[in-house]
């Protein structure tokens, strides 16, 4: 016999039919990207619009860069550069900061830790204005400096972190070390950011595909010659907006290796994600 | 004080010699340091640099809105002039309406579509669970930039897959970025389509920490599956779709990236800002027109009023609903 709620909450073919539709429409502009990235251009312009991918990628891929003006491959630098000092520096920062909030006693750590989460509140445009006149004033313009150094740390990093720390790591463990005379810092590296990794890769996981995909702020602080790869993507698509196959298949590059590392560590960011709305 | 006490304290077995007890001590003195103040070196590093590259700049947004500034010459204090000034300012009520549209178009349609999903991938025997999750969140994780750009090409004029599709039923091919109303609606659907599978997941999480004997209890009690989701699931989701509505509003008053790249770049979106936002003007006034920078400090504190007044007014009214 089955209880009620089983009942209830069985699953009916329409309910399938229903979750299919929503993942295709969610996948349908991926397919898409790669249909016209490996399209030639003569084909893209024809109607109906193809459907299925085409053997050009290679040759589209090619045009991007041979191409001088997108500066593509320098964005992709330039991308993976900052992407993995920002991602670093917040695990670290954040898993240091979140270890001292949940397991160390100090004056204030309440007020500093609520301090913290109001500045998550806080929309980060609202200081772009004078930020941007500060890089000048730095000769930070048109530099990685720029879009790196204002994201070293992160609340969200910190918040999550302690979090996860005070479930994760029992005192015992902690006076453990200190009976054995290792310094604070020492437990922190050798008992502690071992005992994080679970959460510290998801925040990893989730601070590089922001870095990676931000796009506002380098905009504004970088210029065409010196983009990140979201930045050269934008002039791309601006400057030769009739070569659809070409900026397609920049676009694409871009993607992928994000929806790679989706695809393998999708599990884990979905649980981070749903695990850190049930906290907040 | 307490130091000196801790020295003076006689140690238990007698030291076999003064220089190793020195040493001790001194060992004993770095390890109460370290205890005590170690912490703070911890944290430091978070409050350094948003202090330096987050706070600082945010009151000096409010300290540059009260003057004439020039990026690169001179600033004179006026006061609130740059406020007063934005109440006649046409283009900023222009702002103002499009923002609010396209906030609209995106945050309602969104919103509901993410909570059906989320009461769908919430089924006890739903086979293929993680599938499902993975795939709606997956445009969550390619950036605004590639959107913005695949959709635009969807949404073109003359070789659109979104005309073709309408010509089918007749529709003539609509010129999205040349009017108010298709502009918006291309603009939300970018939004809507990267945003909802991350909300359905939010709702989700909320969903599942309601607890299942609720439900049981309803379900005796003669509830269909209908008001059991009025009665027990919405009310308990309370606090997290507040949280996902605030956040969404947050996201709504700062659109800038969709727009912008819609309008290849023109940062006065369309050519009769039919869909320039409250973030593309600020940036136009404070960073494309360098001299106008108080101005625009003005206009990001008014976006920022208006976030803090518009969640404030979702907040209750989302609490007095789900009541």
């Amino acid at each position: 016999m089955i209880s009620a709620s089983q009942r209830l909450w069985r699953t009916s073919p329409l309910t399938y039919l229903a979750l299919v539709l929503a993942a295709l429409l969610s996948i349908y502009p991926f397919y898409y990207m790669l249909v016209i990235a490996s399209r030639s251009l003569d084909n893209i312009n024809d109607v109906p619009p193809p459907l299925t991918p085409g053997g050009a990628f290679g040759d589209n891929f090619g045009r991007v860069l041979d191409n001088d003006a997108a500066n593509f491959l320098k964005g992709m630098m330039n991308s993976i550069i900052v992407s993995s000092v920002v991602t670093l520096s917040v695990v670290l920062t954040g898993s240091l900061a979140g270890f001292a909030f949940a397991k160390l006693k100090f004056r204030g750590s309440n007020a500093l830790l609520l301090a913290i989460i109001v500045t998550m509140m806080i929309p980060t445009q609202m200081g772009l204005i004078p930020l941007w006149g500060m890089m000048q004033d730095l000769g930070w313009y048109d530099t990685l400096y720029a879009v790196t150094v204002p994201f070293l740390v992160s609340a969200f990093g910190v918040f999550m972190m302690r979090q996860y720390a005070s479930q994760a790591i029992s005192d015992e463990l902690i006076e453990a070390g200190r009976v054995d005379g290792a310094s604070t810092f020492r437990i922190y590296w050798s008992i502690v950011l071992p005992a994080l990794r679970p959460a510290a890769g998801v925040l990893g996981l989730l601070t590089f595909m922001e870095t990676w995909n931000s796009f506002l702020w380098p905009y504004a602080i970088l210029s065409p010659e010196n983009p990140t790869l979201q930045v050269s993507l934008s002039f791309l698509s601006y400057a030769y907006y009739t070569d659809y196959s070409q900026v397609f298949a920049a676009t694409a590059i871009g993607t992928i290796p994000l929806v790679i590392v989706f695809l393998v560590f999708g599990r884990q960011i979905i649980g981070g994600i749903m695990e850190g709305a049930v906290k907040s | 004080m307490s130091l000196s006490a801790t020295t003076a304290r006689p140690s238990p077995a007698a030291p076999p010699s003064p220089d190793v007890s020195r040493r001790r001590r001194r060992g004993r003195l770095l390890n109460r340091l370290d205890v005590k103040y170690s912490p703070y070196l911890y944290i430091a590093p978070f409050f350094l640099i948003f202090g330096v590259f987050g706070l600082y700049p945010m009151l000096r947004t409010a300290w540059m809105s009260l003057h004439d500034w020039d990026m690169i010459g001179e600033h004179s204090f006026i006061g609130f002039d740059n406020y007063t000034r934005l109440f006649s300012d046409e283009y900023f009520w222009n702002a103002l309406v499009n923002t609010f549209g396209m906030f609209a178009l995106s945050t309602i349609p969104q919103l509901l579509l993410a909570l059906f999903l989320a009461n769908l991938l919430n089924r006890t025997f739903l086979r293929a669970k993680t599938f499902f999750r993975m795939a709606i969140f997956v445009p969550n994780v390619v950036s605004v930039a590639a959107v913005a750009i695949v959709f635009g090409m969807l949404f073109q004029r003359e070789f659109g897959l979104f005309n073709w599709l309408l010509s089918f039923v007749g529709v003539d091919p609509v010129d999205w970025d040349g009017h108010r109303w298709s502009s918006w609606t291309a603009i939300s659907t970018m939004v809507n389509w990267r945003w909802t599978g991350y909300n359905t997941l939010i709702l989700l999480a909320g969903m599942q920490a309601i607890p299942k004997d609720l439900y049981e209890a309803a379900e005796i009690d003669g509830a269909g599956p209908w008001r059991q989701f009025w009665q027990i699931t919405l009310p308990m989701l309370k606090p997290t779709f507040i949280f996902v509505v605030i956040l969404s509003t947050i996201g709504g008053m700062q659109l800038f990236t969709e727009p912008l790249l819609f309008g290849n770049g023109n940062i006065i979106g369309g050519n009769q800002r039919e869909f320039q936002t409250l973030a593309m003007y600020m940036y136009e006034m404070g960073i494309v027109n360098l001299n106008t920078a108080g101005y625009g400090a003005a206009v990001a504190w008014a976006i920022f009023m208006i976030i803090v007044v518009v969640s404030l007014f979702n907040f209750l009214l989302v609490r007095r609903t789900a009541k």
